[in-house]
């Protein structure tokens, strides 16, 4: 019996933007080609607070939570390509966040002072914090992550101290929500772009080859524990700072701070945006965060909307939305008739 | 009167779950010096490896480096003083270009502090070593995905590594396993260079005798964790315990 | 008087911890699946019962036989469906099962389980004085079925074939395959026994309080803490590591403060995983031996 089939055939588009670090950019079609995915993204980003009168306050917050989950699954990216799996974001934002209220409270000083600094002394502390365990691997560390935060929220409840259960309130604002906006929209990107390119530099590779075998690094000569600090310290600073920014724009830090939802969002857009990438975690960010706000009416069943999500993209499509759409962008995809398949 | 043996091992042991894995191992090497490091299966040659490089701590024992006591270091450090060892057991970085593999150990403090700050194209530096140790010049082998290198080829980028770090004392495990005789013919050569033209002092692990006992000067032995034999590999094959515990279980004893 | 309500309070507080952390241990042990789902399936255990006894009518022992058979029913389901794709990728085990739980979870307080009616029936009422403690029948049964299941489960793994075999499944796959163990199957059954498990412990444990979805939370924190502190794997282990967490919970309970009490399972796990990460009975070398 012969039967007609079909198969999918998929090839590189003509430029070689694609290989590792061979640019063969031979015309302005071709630069436009490389550049006008990332400038779209940028500009749009960059002229979003401009649209406040269109788009009003409401989607401007949204997009304000958005870009501190992004920043906290970017920082969630940049651990795993050590090969730290973190369950507990939530640590980094939370220490972030009540580091910048004990700040403000404790010595008065202004947001752009105690954002700042919350945001390198949190990342030290977190650093500090994790030290130890820097040697658990897998699943160990994931454990460990998982119940820091918590751990930090018992803590807080049982001694009373930085305003116990009431949390610290009526803390200084920043100065506008176009000021807000840029500034964590730039720092979303910053990170974003910066992480990406760091990982392409030997530095970098030293940091990837960590997660691959840490047994050929030490025998190449490399600390491999002050190298996962390092990470660490680099991973906590955008989720510090994504702490200590919301602490300001609500004027308010009490335990939720530390709270799973902060651990839950950005691994859920990382595995939907897919790891390894940063601008699959921002994507990620970009999908679920707005989405959960449309659900807002369906309560804690949007919860488990993501969790399903959460699910379906940790089985269905490991790789995640980023890479699915950038092999689009990069080939060509046809159907080609079979000569013949004998069945 | 010679100066301090470059390494120096003194009644070295280690247990594992109530098994003897080396067992009051001693012995000594000057700067230059060839060892080989010979045994049946399971006699813990591996083990001693590691407990000198600092893989593993030993339960008691002492490990000297130019008469400064290194015993329990970390890996990396044991690196940092010059000493670079392979595995017996290749695990490249198997998604990283071949080329890439050699960026690590050259990121290495060793290597920038040798180099002084300056070090020009890490890449460059790496092919440059994938052609010293017998990759094709000019192939697109060093671009190649590690993970697709055939099984020698991964040995040579073992021995890369090693060789990329600058060492004073080079370690191969098993370094010819898995290999052909023409790629071990191939090795002799560049071993022999590493040895007497560059100086290093080098240890082999091996279970291939005939061609180790072309390279090394000094042989020991290790059965069951203990060293039951040295000397040159004409004397060792000539006590009676090593050829019983090779009896059977190696038919290149008789080299 | 104070130390004899801390001695008794503190062996029925092990067997809660114990009976909890049973089932992710049994699973965990068996196949190496860190069942993240746990405290779900521990809760929907309980409220199913509710459901069934107070919806239906059914009789309790009737509603806690179908709701130990949902549950793992539901625990080999989640293997079949949710884990085989990703079986073998820790993280991805981790992530789908926590999903899972946390779906289950927020469903019902979704569907508004959320209000102080939801409780179960003791087994037994009443209670009897220990040295002058009373303490009621519902928490000496949980002491018993804690005993009973915790040897059943020792005999199960040491010295039945089916249960040697799953041990020898989860240390050497390969080897189990070759002497003709279906690794699916087994690890199905793992996830399903497992999760029985949870339901039988939700069923012994909730009597003594309200059922609440944050429960469901703290199910799986102190299954964590219970298997982290007692080693990843043995039965042994995790009676003890109950009693060490157990004692050190209503110590601090009694002389700090009951708040400080969440608090202790928490430090447990930090503590352990920094400081001996293979647990304080474990022999895990590939563990200690990391440099």
């Amino acid at each position: 019996m012969v039967k007609r089939g079909y198969r999918k055939e998929r090839l590189d588009r003509g430029i070689k933007a694609r290989s590792d670090d061979i640019f063969a950019i031979a015309s302005w079609r071709e630069t436009l080609y490389l550049i006008l995915p990332r400038a779209a993204v940028i500009v749009s980003l960059l002229a979003f607070p401009l649209l406040k009168d269109v788009l009003g306050h409401y989607w401007q917050n949204v997009m304000l939570i958005t870009c501190t989950i992004a920043l906290l699954a970017l920082s969630w990216d940049l651990l795993a390509s050590v090969g730290l799996v973190s369950l507990g974001q939530a640590l980094f934002f939370g220490v972030g966040a009540y580091l910048a209220g004990f700040l403000s409270r404790t010595f008065g000083w202004t947001p752009l002072l105690t954002i700042p600094a919350s945001t390198v002394a949190g990342a030290l502390l977190c650093t500090a914090i994790l030290f130890p365990v820097l040697r658990l691997r897998g699943i160990y560390f994931g454990l460990i992550t998982f119940a820091l935060p918590l751990l930090m929220m018992r803590m807080i409840e049982a001694t009373k101290i930085l305003g116990g259960t009431e949390g610290l309130s009526g803390l200084p604002p920043l100065p506008d929500i176009t000021f807000e906006l840029y500034l964590v929209i730039t720092a979303a990107l910053v990170c974003a772009f910066g992480f990406k390119r760091l990982m392409d530099t030997d530095y970098g590779l030293v940091l990837r080859a960590i997660r691959d075998n840490d047994r050929s690094v030490l025998a190449s000569g490399i600390n491999i524990q002050w190298y996962k600090a390092q990470a660490v310290f680099i991973a906590a600073l955008p989720g510090t700072f994504a702490g200590a920014f919301l602490t300001h724009h609500y004027q308010f830090v009490g335990m939720p701070a530390f709270a799973l939802d902060f651990s839950i969002l950005p691994l859920t857009s990382v595995v939907i945006g897919g790891a390894g990438t940063f601008a699959g975690a921002v994507l990620g960010a970009f999908i679920l965060v707005p989405l959960s706000e449309v659900l807002r009416a369906f309560g804690t069943l949007r919860v488990v909307i993501y969790c399903s999500f959460l699910i379906i993209f940790t089985i269905g499509l490991p790789e995640g939305i980023f890479r699915f759409i950038e092999r689009k962008y990069h080939q060509f995809e046809r159907v080609v008739p079979l000569e013949e398949v004998r069945a | 009167m010679r100066t301090d043996p470059i390494l120096r091992v003194c009644n070295l042991s280690k247990r594992f779950g109530g098994v003897n894995a080396v067992y009051d191992v001693s012995f000594y090497l000057y700067e230059g010096e060839t060892l080989g490091i010979i045994g049946p299966n399971g006699s813990g040659k591996s083990t001693l490896i590691n407990l000198i490089t600092g893989f593993v701590k030993p339960d008691s024992g002492k490990v000297y480096f130019r008469g400064r006591d290194i015993t329990g270091i970390t890996p990396d450090k044991a690196v940092s003083l010059g000493i670079a060892r392979s595995f017996q057991l290749v695990r490249p970085f198997y998604n990283m270009a071949v080329y890439k593999n050699l960026v690590i150990p050259l990121y290495s403090p060793r290597v920038r502090k040798l180099k002084g700050g300056k070090y020009g194209d890490r890449d460059e530096v790496a092919i440059h070593l994938l052609e010293e140790v017998g990759f094709e010049r000019d192939s697109q082998v060093p671009f190649k995905t590690a993970g697709t290198l055939p099984h020698g080829y991964m040995k040579r980028l073992e021995l890369a590594r090693c060789l990329s770090l600058q060492p004073e004392v080079v370690i191969l495990d098993e370094l010819f396993s898995g290999m052909s005789m023409s790629e071990i013919a191939s090795m002799l050569p560049l071993l022999e260079k590493i040895n007497r033209e560059e100086g290093r002092t080098l240890i082999m692990v091996e279970h291939r005798l005939r061609e180790l006992f072309r390279v090394v000067g000094k042989v020991i032995v290790l059965n069951f964790g203990m060293k039951i034999a040295e000397g040159t590999p004409a004397e060792v094959m000539e006590v009676e315990e090593v050829r019983k515990a090779y009896l059977g279980s190696e038919v290149e004893a008789g080299a | 008087m104070e130390l004899v309500n801390v001695l008794v309070f503190g062996l029925v507080n092990s067997a809660v911890l114990a009976l909890t952390a049973m089932g992710f241990s049994l699973t965990f042990g068996l196949s190496g699946v860190a069942n993240f789902a746990h405290g779900g399936l521990y809760l929907l255990a309980g409220y199913t019962s509710w459901i069934l006894a107070n919806r239906l009518n059914l009789p309790f022992a009737v509603s806690a036989v179908l709701a130990v058979i949902l549950a793992a029913l539901l625990g080999a389901l989640i293997y079949r469906l949710v884990l085989m794709p990703v079986r073998g990728i820790v993280l991805s085990e981790v992530i789908a099962t926590f999903a899972v739980g946390v779906a289950i979870l927020e469903l019902f307080r979704w569907m508004g389980f959320v209000t102080y009616e939801f409780n179960l029936r003791p087994f037994v009422k009443g209670s009897v004085e220990i040295a002058g403690v009373a303490v009621d029948y519902q928490r000496i049964l949980i002491i018993g079925i804690g005993l009973v299941l915790a040897a059943g489960l020792w005999y199960f793994t040491r010295r039945t074939r089916i249960g040697l075999a799953l041990r020898g499944m989860a240390q050497d796959e390969y080897t189990a395959l070759s002497v003709g163990i279906e690794s699916d199957w087994a690890a199905a059954l793992s996830l399903a026994l497992g999760a029985g498990l949870a339901a039988v412990a939700a069923l012994s444990i909730l009597p003594l309080g309200i059922i609440s979805i944050n429960i469901g939370y703290d199910v799986l924190l102190i299954a964590l803490a219970v298997t982290v502190l007692g080693g990843l794997e043995s039965t042994t282990g995790l009676v003890a590591g109950a009693f060490i967490l157990g004692y050190a919970m209503t110590f601090t309970s009694t002389y700090l403060g009951p708040q400080w009490m969440e608090a202790v399972y928490m430090a447990a796990i930090v503590l352990v995983l920094a400081v001996k990460p293979s647990g304080l009975f474990g022999k895990s070398k590939e563990l200690e031996e990391r440099v």
